[in-house]
């Protein structure tokens, strides 16, 4: 299916068919990486700016060297030691950035729908690099490479997302992808961290983890905010990694022996994952991170490498 | 790189399954007496009959000559100097499992019409190494060429007007093997 969107906002409001032309291409692009001269010219002349309200080192280096990669000129926009730390409002500064014509801009923001705010204020393209507890289309992305490099399809697989699901767009954005293609998604946390949308979405809950775990293709783990606890949410980190941690023990019991175990990452070591779950031959938390910049490489692709007349067509 | 109209019917036949076959082996025996046998030869194929030639002409060679060649798949979408004319870009792998460092490159097409897809092609072969020598192989050369490229072996010569196609079938993609020329249905 051809791609004709101007912005990517959310795995939400794509049809099944428009998450595999970005996981195809994607996959396709990932052989850049292998090559010597990793430079291809598709987007040479063009701007992407990355322009970031919260601190990220995975996803903003991933969408800077997806940007080089594909020849475009790239531009880091950090809030700290900048106009905003002046006062002025994010639109404002983005209306700036704007106005040097750039055609591509990604951003992340604290506040969820902020993304969605500039696709309608600015006639560039909007790339959503996470929102608030909203939505993280490109990392739902790249789990979707992931699960389908290693279990070659997605209908009929079952996955675990185990955590601080309420808090996590990973969470939202994976569970829209993964019921659109056909996947079953089981979430699993304390239930102070679970949301009310998870049933409405079509997702199976489960307050035990060994319950969740059970028979499953994939688990993925979700980091655990350490703010969750000073905002009551669970009485402490000990008790969380006790219950919810996973370990090689609780893997062994009652997982399937082919599991993939995913993360988000940054990984806290020893609550959420063991090391040696972390690092064991199941975890594919390495393979995800290099299968980001394939995906974010798709998406400036996609969006900027286009006819721009069609594709920006307000 | 041209846009097909899109109802268009057969105008006439230009190789049938014998006469595309026999143009195939003599291009084999071509690039072997061309290069003084198989060494150091690799095919490289553009997507996507393209690449179905390569392997077919690797084929030959192995049962002439004994010679096992590798063949490498080439997607030319990230190199096209056309992409802003077009919509949103559909990108398939380029795999190429071997270097090509020092190597003679048998590049490999279906039909040769502007050189345009050649030019991106030459580009995208450069960006994986430095061939020896790119070699150029072609079923069809149908004139109209927008740059100064010119192929070093080819199948059929065939002179057509613009708003003619020709269409390469080939039994892997189409369940047979047959070239034939299209032209617009209300003609």
């Amino acid at each position: 299916m051809g791609w004709t969107r101007k912005d990517l906002l959310t795995i939400r409001e794509l049809e099944a068919a428009e998450i595999l032309t970005l996981v195809d291409t994607a996959a396709s692009l990932q052989e850049i990486a292998t090559r010597e001269i990793k430079k291809v010219p598709a987007l040479r002349g063009k701007t992407v700016v990355n322009l970031f309200y919260e601190n990220s080192t995975r996803t903003r280096t991933s969408f800077e060297i997806a940007g080089k990669w594909l020849s475009a000129d790239v531009i880091n926009f950090s809030a700290t030691g900048s106009s905003a730390a002046k006062g002025e409002s994010f639109v404002d500064t983005a209306r700036n950035i704007a106005a040097m014509s750039p055609d591509v801009v990604v951003v992340r923001h604290s506040s969820s729908g902020a993304p969605a705010l500039l696709a309608r204020e600015l006639s560039c393209s909007i790339v959503n690099a996470g929102d608030g507890a909203h939505e993280h289309p490109t990392q739902a992305l790249l789990d979707l490479l992931t699960i389908r490099e290693k279990k070659g399809h997605f209908e009929g697989l079952s996955v675990a997302i185990v955590g601080d699901i309420a808090h996590s767009r990973v969470a939202r954005s994976n569970i829209h992808g993964m019921k659109k293609l056909g996947m079953t998604v089981t979430v699993a946390g304390p239930p102070t961290l679970i949301p009310p949308y998870a049933q409405e979405l079509g997702c199976k809950v489960s307050y035990r983890l060994e319950d969740a775990i059970r028979d499953v293709d994939v688990i993925m783990m979700l980091r655990l905010q350490q703010e969750r606890m000073h905002a009551g949410l669970i009485p402490s980190l000990r008790e969380y990694s006790r219950y919810w941690g996973l370990t090689l023990d609780r893997l062994a019991a009652h997982a399937r022996p082919d599991v993939l175990i995913m993360h988000p990452g940054p990984v806290n070591r020893g609550v959420e994952l063991s090391p040696e779950v972390a690092d064991g031959p199941y975890s594919v938390i390495l393979d995800q991170v290099s299968k980001g910049v394939a995906v974010r490489m798709a998406v400036l692709l996609l969006l900027a490498g286009g006819r721009s007349g069609e594709a920006q067509a307000q | 790189m041209t846009a097909r109209p899109s109802r268009l019917r057969e105008k006439a036949e230009v190789l049938d399954t014998a006469a595309l076959d026999r143009a195939l082996t003599r291009i084999a025996h071509e690039i072997l007496e061309k290069n003084g046998g198989a060494k150091d030869v690799t095919f490289v194929g553009l997507r996507t009959r393209g690449v179905t030639l390569a392997q077919r002409l690797a084929a030959k060679i192995a049962s002439i000559d004994g010679a096992s060649l590798p063949v490498g798949t080439l997607d030319i979408t990230l190199y096209r100097d056309d992409l802003d004319m077009i919509g949103a870009p559909v990108v398939r792998a380029t795999d190429i499992p071997f270097s090509i460092k020092d190597k003679t490159v048998v590049l490999v097409d279906d039909v040769l019409f502007t050189g345009r897809t050649i030019r991106a092609a030459l580009d995208a072969l450069i960006d994986l190494g430095r061939p020896k020598m790119i070699q150029l192989a072609i079923l069809v050369d149908r004139g109209h060429r927008e740059l100064p490229i010119r192929p070093d072996y080819i199948g059929k010569n065939l002179p057509t007007s613009r708003r003619e196609a020709v269409a390469v079938r080939l039994t892997e993609h189409d369940g047979e093997d047959r070239v034939v020329i299209e032209e617009p249905e209300e003609a």
